[in-house]
């Protein structure tokens, strides 16, 4: 009887992976998290427990800030849930179709946005939109809809609503993507078997495609909750770190950069940037394990 | 054999440090201005390196965004040059009570400069300087020369010429009143608020009342400027809502636009741009014959390393810096951005000679919420920012958004009388 020998190999393959993300994911998480209990005062870093969470969650002034950048968030999401998902869905039902032709052509042109930086996409949306130069306003006019027109970056009543569906048409390439190779992995012996009982045409998507892609569309949902939750680049790249107008498009990613690295004459505050950034964390961390353990596990899934 | 190549090649490091060293004093200027490099390197260091030979000046400027961040780490690590370009107030004021900046009150040189240049670089209590003034910039109103005599207005003087001006252009339709947006928010307050306020709450008066807590923003001259800016509304052009800052300036250097709410470091920028002729009028007065108040905003000082390794040669140049001879270089080099220093200077660009002048007709002041009142949460400036826009959507009343700054004030600040 030998004692089992060490496997050496596999601490030596994982040591790479392992120390790389360390140091970049693990070590700086934590010491954010760390960070959020000290605070500064008199020039001296001091220990304050969670008395940075207090005065964020409870501080009539910044609970007013956290709770809008939250709001604001939710909104963002759902509009992403129910455009940028369901255009995709249908994007590559149609694109699966096989007898569409230049398909390739449709799936690249639609795929392109996302690969563009936040920074192009903000400048250039800000620019087709800008009532002074924009080409928007231009064309309304052209067919007659001017006054449908308004300087939609600039109201808070539609600004949000207007960069949700900027990022929507960044990213709707995304889902397309995925649901569209869901789709084509579904085997013709499945699609045949159903035509045989007479499920065709728009029944055999409902009944027979969409149940076998409900995983992916879960996955897509996730990584949208995900993405939304981090955004920041278009919010800040369009309308600047304050937010504007009046903070209506103020997500919880650029009033952690408010508060972390200061602006204009308010200073940086670290503590306060990383009790902000650990709160957008929790809510992320939540909302993944709902989602994971409270339906993706749930899910029925179908071998093929 | 390998030894005696790495000796020599230490050696040879040592002989030309200690040589460098004993020839010249090397200063490193910390700075956020890249845009002013080659001012620097071909007219303002050698003009003070022809003075003081023996003295090294090298200019390394850091991009304007990054500028805080990289100059607190430098600092940090000991790396940072030995002149240290010094934004107004808090930012540098952390900076000397962190001990980064050296205490220039004794610099002789500051007596060229009057309280309110030296306000933006002093301890609370005013005891201690800590940069050298070196330049302002000040507030007005640009305005297109060419359709002001196409539609024969005169330069308004009262609120009432002012208005009525307006009023005309935008009867006429050939021109946009005035170029301003609030996309950017900021040019509302600085542009804004700021700009016309200092005729109201009477320049330095006021911002000290505020200060002292002796005069409060629901008082009628802090909350007045945001009914004048709610006025301003109608003649600010289809969307100004999502109109940005560079949309505004394009606006007006293209000719479209007849007036423009400025700050003076435009000038440099409209003279390249603009094909007409430009001229300027300061906020106009509520009646003929009042006197007048212009925001002279500090903008940029320099101040000392406390840790630098050449305090004679940096104090050297400080001192040069403080004289008529640097403010003539930079004032003429960069029109727009004004040398601080009693002395009058002969400026040759005629825009920013009209600027100018007005110091000699009006009291100055600087921004209203800069000294100390923004050090708080929530910040005063920001919240002005989103005030004055509020005020000119018409989304709150004057009334109301004077109670609300005052509130948000009141949560932090407790003057000291």
């Amino acid at each position: 009887m030998t004692r089992p020998r060490i496997r050496w190999h596999i601490p030596v393959f994982l040591a790479p992976a392992v120390v790389i993300y360390t140091a970049v994911m693990i070590f700086p998480l934590v010491n954010t998290l760390r960070l959020a209990l000290f605070s500064k005062i008199d020039q001296e870093r001091v220990f304050v427990g969670l008395d940075n969470f207090r005065t964020l969650f409870f501080d009539p002034i910044w609970s007013e800030q956290f709770w809008n950048a939250l709001g604001n968030n939710f909104w963002f999401f759902l509009i992403h849930m129910l455009v940028q998902n369901p255009i995709g869905i249908v994007l590559a039902a149609i694109l699966s179709h096989p007898r569409l032709r230049f398909s390739a052509l449709y799936r690249s042109a639609i795929f392109v946005p996302t690969i563009l930086s936040f920074v192009i996409v903000g400048f250039a949306w800000k620019l087709i939109l800008s009532p002074i130069w924009g080409i928007a306003p231009s064309m309304l006019d052209a067919v007659g809809l001017k006054s449908l027109f308004a300087p939609w970056l600039g109201k808070e009543e539609y600004a949000l609503t207007t960069l949700a569906l900027i990022s929507v048409w960044q990213f709707v390439g995304i889902p397309m993507m995925l649901i569209y190779a869901a789709l084509l992995s579904i085997p013709d012996e499945v699609i045949e078997a159903g035509e045989v009982d007479g499920i065709t045409g728009m029944a055999a998507f409902w009944k027979i495609k969409l149940p076998l892609i409900l995983p992916s569309i879960g996955i897509i949902s996730i990584l949208t909750f995900v993405g939304n939750f981090n955004a920041f680049d278009l919010i800040y790249a369009s309308q600047g770190a304050l937010a504007g107008p009046d903070y209506s498009t103020d997500i919880l990613g650029t009033f952690m950069y408010r508060t972390f690295f200061g602006f204009q004459l308010q200073l940086g505050d670290p503590h306060m940037g990383s009790a902000i950034a650990s709160a957008m964390f929790a809510i992320i961390l939540v909302g993944v394990c709902l989602y994971l353990y409270g339906v993706q596990s749930r899910m029925r899934r179908y071998q093929l | 054999m390998k030894h005696t190549y790495l000796k020599m090649a230490l050696l040879s490091t040592a002989l030309v440090a200690t040589g460098a060293q004993a020839q010249d004093a090397a200063l490193t200027i910390e700075s956020w201005r890249n845009d002013d490099l080659a001012l620097w390197q071909d007219k303002i260091i050698p003009a003070f390196e022809a003075k003081h030979p023996g003295i090294k000046v090298q200019f390394t400027p850091t991009a304007p965004a990054d500028y805080n961040a990289v100059l607190n780490s430098k600092l940090d690590a000991g790396s940072a040059g030995d002149l240290i370009t010094c934004r107004p107030f808090d930012a540098s004021l952390a900076l000397y009570q962190a001990g980064h900046l050296t205490d220039l009150s004794d610099l002789d040189a500051m007596s060229n400069f009057s309280d309110v240049a030296k306000a933006a670089w002093q301890t609370d209590d005013g005891a201690a300087t800590f940069c050298v003034p070196m330049a302002s910039v000040i507030h007005g109103f640009i305005y297109n020369k060419d359709a002001f005599a196409e539609l024969g207005i005169e330069v308004p003087v009262t609120e009432e010429e002012f208005f009525a001006a307006l009023e005309k252009i935008k009867e006429d339709g050939s021109y946009i009143p005035m170029a301003m947006g609030t996309n950017d928010q900021w040019e509302a307050a600085t542009m804004g608020y700021n700009n016309i306020g200092p005729n109201y709450w009477k320049g330095e008066e006021g911002r000290l009342a505020l200060i002292r807590g002796e005069q409060k923003l629901t008082d009628p001259q802090w909350v007045e400027p945001y009914a004048t800016l709610a006025k301003w509304a109608p003649y600010l052009g289809d969307g100004y809502e999502a109109q940005t800052y560079p949309d505004s300036q394009n606006l007006f250097t293209l000719g479209r636009a007849a007036i423009y709410p400025a700050g003076s470091w435009e000038i440099s920028g409209f003279n390249a741009q603009a094909e007409f002729e430009m001229g300027a009028f300061k906020p106009p007065v509520k009646a003929a014959g009042d006197t007048c108040y212009i925001s002279d905003h500090t903008d940029v000082g320099i101040g000392m390393n406390a840790a630098s390794a050449n305090p004679e040669a940096a104090r050297a140049f400080l001192s040069w810096v403080a004289s008529p001879e640097f403010a003539e270089i930079f004032g003429n080099a960069l029109p727009g951005f004004f040398p601080l220093s009693d002395t009058p200077v002969e400026l040759s660009d005629p825009l920013a000679k009209e600027f100018v002048g007005w110091r000699n007709d009006c009291e100055r002041s600087i921004r209203s919420t800069y000294q100390i009142l923004s050090r708080g949460t929530p910040n005063l400036e920001n919240d002005t920012w989103g005030a004055s826009v509020a005020a000119i959507k018409g989304t709150s009343t004057p009334e109301e958004l004077g109670v609300k700054l005052q509130a948000g004030l009141d949560s932090w600040y407790k003057p000291q009388n």
